[in-house]
């Protein structure tokens, strides 16, 4: 039976250096509980290390949990990376460490923190999340796709790190599953802006925990995966996305 | 100024578009952020970059620029230059950054 399910999509933890430290898995699955969130995707800066902690943290509150993360292309695009399963973000992060060049310097650009379900530090990422990958856009959502997962552009509204900030415009040939808009900007305004060919999706980009839910999109669907999400972006079989 | 005397002056190597090297150039615009490049640039400037996304191309023919510098050595790939082919649109390339290359050209576009 088909279902309206609320999803906040993109949200950052404390792994993000830009992340703020309350944004501990606990926390965050709290915050999600009381905005009545159904489904969230846990996106950091080119890295998906907190995503087995929030999902552990989240069974017991019964909310879903999609992996992903938020990868920054040589372009300086950020897509988002959504997954059914945290083995498929793990490959894709093994990807982007290869080719994420640079070491954090956390006093400069914030401490990159990696937990537990109970947010107990386990270590602190050496990886220049902030950094941008050396993969061109068209490749990372190629790869992204053949880890059969969702690749979204992010906040294309922005004037950083948007497609149409780095690129100018959204390439025809671009294969990206939506468009996501920053909660800066209505849906009905970003419909009139970009008369956009591919659908549009609002999810709160939170960085503190006051944010998460701010923003969100209704996924009319059958269950939560990304194969139904994919559906609902097709219009398929009464599957869709209601803004 | 003409192209190919900014190819020949700056040690350019062509990649593509060789035809159109004796555009006139009058000026030039250094950005990497295309919607900057379509906001700021004017036409028959020449763009300096290192971006090598398909994108150049496009922004580069609705500014009507002159031509595309690409520093750092950085090398687009062949779909960008195909379309840059079509679209007659000269794509140079330098070992230089951006800071060096476009000092040089600043100096040569103001006969220094």
């Amino acid at each position: 039976m088909l279902k309206k399910v609320k999803a906040d999509l993109h949200i950052h933890t404390c792994l993000s250096p830009c992340g703020d430290l309350e944004m501990s898995p606990q926390n965050i699955v709290t915050q999600a509980k009381t905005k009545n969130i159904d489904v969230l995707g846990i996106c950091d800066h080119n890295s998906a290390e907190n995503v087995p902690a929030v999902k552990k943290a989240a069974k017991k509150q019964k909310v879903h949990v999609l992996p992903g993360m938020e990868v920054t292309t040589q372009e300086e695009v950020h897509i988002l990376a959504l997954f059914n399963n945290i083995s498929s973000v793990f490959k894709l992060q093994k990807t982007i460490y290869k080719n994420l060049p640079g070491e954090n310097d956390d006093k400069t650009f914030g401490l990159q923190v990696a937990v537990n379900e109970l947010g107990e530090v386990l270590h602190l990422n050496k990886h220049l999340l902030i950094g941008a990958t050396t993969l061109p856009l068209e490749e990372i959502i190629k790869l992204i796709h053949s880890l059969e997962g969702l690749a979204i552009a992010s906040h294309i509204d922005r004037q950083a790190f948007s497609i149409i900030s780095q690129l100018g415009f959204i390439p025809d040939t671009l294969k990206v599953d939506a468009l996501e808009v920053s909660p800066l900007l209505s849906l009905a305004e970003a419909k009139k802006r970009y008369k956009p060919e591919l659908p549009l999706v609002c999810f709160s980009d939170a960085h503190y925990l006051k944010d998460i839910g701010q923003c969100y999109t209704f996924f009319y669907i059958e269950k939560t995966s990304i194969q139904e999400i994919k559906k609902a972006f097709l219009n398929q079989g009464g599957r869709k996305v209601m803004n | 100024m003409k192209l190919n005397k900014i190819k020949k002056d700056l040690n350019l190597k062509i990649l593509c578009a060789e035809k159109f090297l004796d555009t006139e150039v009058k000026g030039g615009y250094t950005s990497d952020l295309l919607s900057d490049v379509m906001a700021n640039s004017k036409e028959k400037y020449i763009w300096i970059t290192l971006q090598i996304h398909l994108n150049i191309v496009a922004v580069a023919k609705l500014k009507e620029l002159s031509g595309i510098i690409i520093v750092n050595g950085r090398k687009p790939d062949s779909d960008t230059l195909k379309k840059a082919e079509q679209e007659n649109c000269p794509i140079l390339t330098t070992p230089k950054t951006a800071f060096e290359i476009s000092g040089e050209l600043y100096q040569l576009l103001r006969g220094k």
